[in-house]
């Protein structure tokens, strides 16, 4: 299916979803708009900067995270169960969808390009070393590679170790210091 | 080789990134959300057609991955299964609508 014709089987399905009553044009407009606004690693970042601040929050983000993230309201749902994975110097996480394209919303946004590949998912479980060096990170051999596979009913964040130049950094540095690919396990913060 | 097509690009959201290349995948991603949220179906099932149609829809070698051709092809097939719309129906319409793009309805 070419790219026009997609677009026009998108156009037609929307018409006749409209036509039958189930959706309404502007609220697709704000499910876009909130995507493109309101959802995104900015939000995975607030939860990443608070557990390293605060050890009570990050105990709880580690046993429950669904828990643990509820009283930020954050939009983009779809997520059942959140599950944080932590970084520590023996054990490295790497997340990945290998069915589809599975991602917690809520706190990363949509995913990369990447992420959903077929080269992608099938590659970082048979060969994870070997592709996280394909993004730049070099895990040593002693390090162990801890690699979840997504689902419909489980998302997986990884909630990476905080370098030490943040150790006396502010809200707003710390923040900005998470990066979305830290958060997906294809990079740690330096 | 792993692709990164987006590695080093400026990121839209702080290091997220606006997903949609064009028009319509945004408006088939947000038909899915909507229709998921109307009740129409759970995502659970979304899940399982999209993982269906990418399981069975082959990775041509050194072609850009249609991520969004696949799950519109899963949103489709989902809402047949469920007896909400048949294929025939939307591809009658886009034969409509593609006779309006050639011009053939001025």
């Amino acid at each position: 299916m070419g790219d026009t014709d997609a677009a026009l089987r998108a156009e037609a399905l929307e018409r006749l979803l409209v036509e039958k009553g189930l959706i309404d044009p502007a609220h697709l407009d704000g499910i876009i708009e909130m995507f493109n606004t309101r959802v995104g690693p900015m939000n995975g970042a607030r939860v990443v900067a608070r557990a390293w601040r605060d050890p009570v929050f990050r105990q709880s983000l580690l046993h429950d995270g669904s828990s643990a993230i509820a009283s930020y309201g954050f939009e983009g749902g779809q997520v059942d169960k959140l599950v944080v994975v932590e970084n520590t110097p023996d054990v490295h996480n790497v997340v990945v969808c290998t069915l589809c394209s599975c991602y917690p919303w809520a706190l990363l946004g949509l995913p990369p390009k990447w992420y959903k590949d077929p080269a992608y998912r099938s590659r970082i479980v048979r060969e994870p070393r070997v592709v996280l060096r394909e993004f730049g990170l070099a895990i040593a051999p002693q390090r162990e590679i801890r690699v979840w596979d997504s689902s419909a009913e489980i998302r997986y964040m990884v909630l990476p170790m905080m370098p030490d130049r943040l150790r006396d950094a502010d809200d707003a540095t710390l923040l900005d210091a998470v990066s979305r690919d830290a958060m997906i396990g294809v990079q740690e913060l330096t | 080789m792993l692709r990164i097509p987006d590695a080093g690009a400026a990121p839209p959201l702080r290091n997220g990134e606006l997903d949609f290349e064009a028009p319509w995948q945004g408006r088939v991603f947000a038909m899915a959300n909507a229709l998921c949220e109307a009740g129409v179906f759970e995502w659970q099932e979304f899940q399982t057609a999209l993982i269906r149609v990418i399981a069975s829809s082959p990775v041509a070698e050194g072609q850009p991955y249609q991520y969004y051709n696949l799950f519109l092809a899963a949103l489709e097939s989902l809402l047949a299964d469920k007896s909400v719309l048949r294929q025939q129906t939307i591809g009658q319409l886009v034969a409509e609508l593609a006779a309006r793009e050639h011009g053939h309805d001025h």
